[in-house]
């Protein structure tokens, strides 16, 4: 957990000295420096971690090496500042968004307090407009006669070590949400700028064990994880006994890696691994039971979350690379995710650019409707939640909504799917079906306008914790609203990443709110074949009612043996 | 900010100086024929520039519902899928500044509790600043046009509508001026936007205010021979550029201004006007999974991990664990529990990968709680 308590978080984000809280630094942004100290950073990847990456992807990793961040030598290759430039100038010729995003800010500072590390922290250089110029004082100093002519006076620099550090701090208070592009005259996306930074951090070697640890896993293993295949499927079957002791059905169609089937289910590989995920995963093969979806998960692509899309563009396509690998091994027709933020990014905005066309896909059809997701005709990849609506919609489920009663349920947009898919309608319909209570929280705070979870693009881990409470206060502030409001109870997300990371942020801010993806949601309501008398949930917690069910039912048997009596 | 000062205040007194010591072809027709070309070639050029680099991925910024099942409905301009649609949402963002309209602001208070409330003056003072400009542009062309089109006379005669002063006083020129020094105020007194500017924000704003003013002076302070200056600017329009009479000074100011104007555009961020059409955030359709897009310098050499060395770490685990192969065991090799791990690719760290990675996962991921 984070180091300061919430109630001291809760002063210092109004009370401090910060941006926010109308301080303004004395000095110039160029001369403040970046100071490094536990909390604040993410550890640098471990040597054998990059060795292992650089054998897959020559190259792009820098110098395998221990270092530490807070030392000052971080052991760069001499000609890392040509190394830097260099790969400036490559991807200033290869992505035309780095190129015109360098040159067409006017910094009217639309974007300054649309950032939730900004909004939490107060910190200047986390205005999407200064994290930007980081990047676009070394361009100018480099790349154009202004600012080799002027130098500072056209805000132009040279790439120093100071830069290099400051770079690798703010890079990673960035979580690629993309928020800040929603509110740009020109559509600047810190994204695509944070993105390139990173790659040229690690053409020089700094990069971070979080992502790249994770990275390495779903290589070799399938997963982030590193779940090794029997274990993905166990940890998957033992759901099945949740399964069986919450519904009574013992599920049959779940399958591995099996050859025929009609479709390939991917999965972020936390949904068999950790609350609340695994009861999302539940959901999911609960609703597959129910229609009879044939239906496999490959342990060889166990992971549908890309932890390469936060490193570099080579990562992510070899990392990508296996589904429609899988897919044509395993000769499905087409290929259904589940719910993760990122994943879909990648797999909406760049998988069949990377990685297609798949050769011997479908598009993909709804065995059970019959609707054809013509919205996938290319990617031949279809979202869980959109083939759950097409099955509401077409009436295909047999649900129960009060059983989600005892949930009073708000929806998290997460950042990808709402910025980088257009996937806002199709959860809220799903919502709006399978519960009675959905409250939605304040209308600049969900959809296009989302807050990140505050730990994204591989942010998510312990060491800046209190870096990730401020970076998600946003997020949990709108959630508290709906919880003053409403009396929310649960906050309902299609992200595997906020499925971990908002229940942290929940214990933190609002420690009566829960996190749950919508399919579990949907598995609690689905009324199967054969199931028993439902009285828990498939978190085993007792569902609204259900006492006084038993009550009831206890009474009527007490009173049917009384009537025997009787007549006896 | 210093800076910028400084360099419009020399730039006036360079073109006052000039007039002075008789420098009057140079800035009369020298300049503008010199700015005019740097311009046109300079925003052809960067423009260019910028569509040489490619566009490998589709990244629109989402900005409302996609387009998926047929009965949910599509949010057509904040999400386009077809080339239309991006029309629309181009034509939107050009001609109504539609981002900068969703603005908002922020406020923190005690609690903590975040507020946002609309924020909307940007958007409008920013759309009055750039019509406003278009409109003093179009009315221009009277002099550089013989005859003078009937729609500059229309526009005149609503710019004057109010019917104030001699001459008549342009509402265009009023808000031109406001706005300029509504963009300049916010950049001063906005800790945030102050904190971010440097010289090459106050430059434009400065030299567009003292074009502005030297402009209106000309037209109600310091009376300048109009029929010679037509006559220049007509020949300058016309290729045959003819300086007649004296003119005055604050003439060859304000078009040396002008001149900086259309020299400095193409090398500075006033590009955004050429640039906002370029950004693939919000020129592309969001149809990426119905069309397939391809990306010029893909790599097909960079391939997964392939299952077959996947299957040939884990063959034994996944025999034991009922998991189809391809490749079946091979026939009783002698007892051994572990797999031949695979040398060439492999964390050398982790045998145990699921111990050791998932540990640092696994504290976040699920764990996290403890």
């Amino acid at each position: 957990m984070a180091d300061t308590k919430v109630e001291q978080l809760s002063v210092n984000v109004v009370k401090e000295p910060s941006m926010m809280t109308g301080a303004v630094p004395r000095k110039d942004w160029m001369d403040v420096p970046v100071t490094f100290k536990p909390g604040n950073y993410c550890y640098p990847a471990k040597k054998s971690i990059v060795e292992y990456l650089s054998k897959g992807l020559p190259g792009v990793f820098g110098e395998p090496r221990e270092w530490t961040v807070e030392s000052d030598d971080w052991k760069l290759p001499e000609n890392w500042v040509e190394i830097i430039l260099q790969g400036m100038r490559e991807r200033l010729d290869k992505f035309r968004s780095f190129k015109v995003y360098m040159d067409i800010c006017v910094r009217c500072g639309a974007c300054a307090d649309k950032c939730h590390f900004f909004l939490g922290t107060g910190d200047p250089k986390n205005m999407p407009v200064l994290r930007a110029e980081l990047l676009r004082s070394i361009y100018r100093g480099n790349f154009t006669k202004a600012g080799k002519i002027l130098g500072s006076i056209a805000n132009g620099r040279e790439m120093t070590f100071e830069v290099l550090k400051e770079w690798f701090m703010y890079f990673y208070q960035c979580t690629e949400c993309r928020r800040c592009s929603v509110f740009c005259p020109y559509g600047i996306d810190t994204a695509e700028i944070t993105a390139m930074a990173r790659e040229l951090l690690h053409l020089v070697g700094v990069g971070t064990n979080w992502i790249l640890e994770p990275a390495a896993n779903s290589n070799r293993t399938g997963n982030h994880l590193g779940l090794q295949p029997h274990t993905f499927k166990e940890n998957a079957e033992f759901l099945l006994d949740d399964i069986e002791e919450a519904t009574g059905v013992k599920l049959k169609n779940l399958t591995f890696n099996r050859k025929g089937a009609e479709v390939l289910f991917v999965i972020p590989s936390a949904d068999v691994f950790a609350e609340p995920g695994i009861f999302t995963f539940m959901g999911y093969l609960l609703l597959f039971e129910h229609i009879g979806l044939d239906y496999t998960i490959s342990t060889y692509t166990s992971e549908g979350g890309n932890f390469g899309s936060f490193t570099n563009n080579e990562l992510m396509k070899k990392l990508n690379g296996k589904m429609y690998a899988e897919a044509e091994r395993l000769g499905v027709k087409w290929i259904l995710g589940g719910e993760c933020g990122h994943m879909w990014r990648v797999i909406h905005q760049y998988m069949d650019t990377l990685n297609g066309p798949p050769d011997n896909l479908e598009v993909p059809k709804s065995p059970i409707t019959g609707t054809v997701f013509e919205n996938a005709a290319t990617t031949k990849m279809v979202h869980i939640s959109e083939f759950t609506a097409d099955l509401i919609k077409h009436n295909k489920l047999k649900i129960d909504k009060s059983r989600n009663d005892h949930r009073i349920v708000t929806f998290h947009d997460s950042c990808n799917p709402a910025r980088g898919m257009g996937l806002l309608d199709e959860p809220r319909y799903i919502l709006e079906n399978v519960c009675n209570s959905f409250y939605e929280m304040p209308e600049n705070t969900i959809r296009e306008q989302t807050f990140c979870c505050g730990s994204g693009t591989g942010l998510n881990t312990g060491e800046i914790m209190d870096l990730r409470m401020r970076g998600g206060l946003p997020r949990a502030n709108a959630v508290k609203h709906v919880e003053e409001k409403h009396g929310v109870n649960m906050l309902s997300c299609v992200c595997a990443i906020d499925r971990a990371t908002l229940l942290a942020l929940m214990e933190y801010w609002n420690p009566n709110v829960g996190v749950c993806g919508i399919s579990e949601l949907v598995g609690n309501a689905l009324i199967m074949d054969g199931e028993k008398e439902r009285d828990q949930d498939l978190r085993f917690e007792e569902l609204p009612g259900a006492a006084e069910r038993a009550a009831a039912a206890a009474e009527a048997e007490a009173g049917e043996s009384g009537n025997n009596e009787e007549g006896a | 900010m210093k800076h910028a000062i400084l360099a419009v205040i020399a730039l006036i007194a360079i073109a006052w100086l000039g007039s002075l010591v008789g420098l009057d072809p140079l800035f009369g027709v020298v300049f503008p024929y010199l700015a005019f070309a740097i311009f046109l070639g300079g925003f052809i050029y960067r423009v260019v520039d910028w569509a040489k680099s490619p566009v490998p991925f589709r990244i629109p910024t989402t900005s409302g519902q996609g387009k998926s099942l047929d009965w949910i409905k599509q949010d057509k301009l904040d999400c386009p899928a077809t080339f239309w649609q991006v029309v629309g949402r181009m034509a939107l963002e050009v001609f109504a500044f539609r981002s900068l309209f969703k603005n908002t602001t922020a406020e923190i208070h005690d609690g903590p509790k975040l507020v946002y409330g609309s924020s909307k003056w940007l958007w409008l003072v920013g759309l009055a600043f750039h019509y406003c400009f278009l409109l003093i542009v179009l009315r221009h062309l009277r002099l550089f046009l013989n005859p003078v089109p009937g729609f500059v006379g229309t526009l005149e005669f609503f710019d004057g509508l109010l019917q104030l002063g001699v001459p008549v006083i342009y509402q265009t020129d009023l808000i031109f001026v406001g706005a300029v020094t509504y963009l300049f105020l916010r950049r001063v007194l906005l800790p945030q936007v102050r904190y971010i500017s440097f010289a090459a924000d106050y430059f434009p704003l400065f030299l567009i205010f003292a074009i502005a003013a030297t402009g209106i002076l000309m037209r109600y302070v310091f009376r300048v021979d109009v029929v010679s200056i037509k006559q220049l600017t007509v020949g300058l329009a016309t290729f045959s550029p003819a300086i007649s009479g004296d003119i005055g000074s604050i003439f060859y100011i304000h078009i040396f201004l002008v001149s900086v104007l259309l020299a400095y555009f193409p090398f500075s961020k006033l590009m955004h006007a050429g640039g906002v059409f370029l950004s693939p955030t919000r020129n592309l359709a969001n149809n990426s999974r119905m069309v397939r897009h391809v990306n010029p310098w893909n790599d097909p050499s960079i391939k997964p991990h392939s299952y077959a060395d996947y299957e040939d770490d884990f063959r034994q685990y996944m025999a034991d664990a009922d998991i189809p192969l391809e490749k079946e065991l091979p026939p009783e090799p002698e007892p051994e529990p572990e797999p031949e791990p695979e040398e060439t690719e492999k964390p050398a760290a982790e045998p145990a990968a699921e111990e050791a990675p998932a540990a640092d996962a696994a504290t976040e991921t699920p764990a996290e709680k403890e």
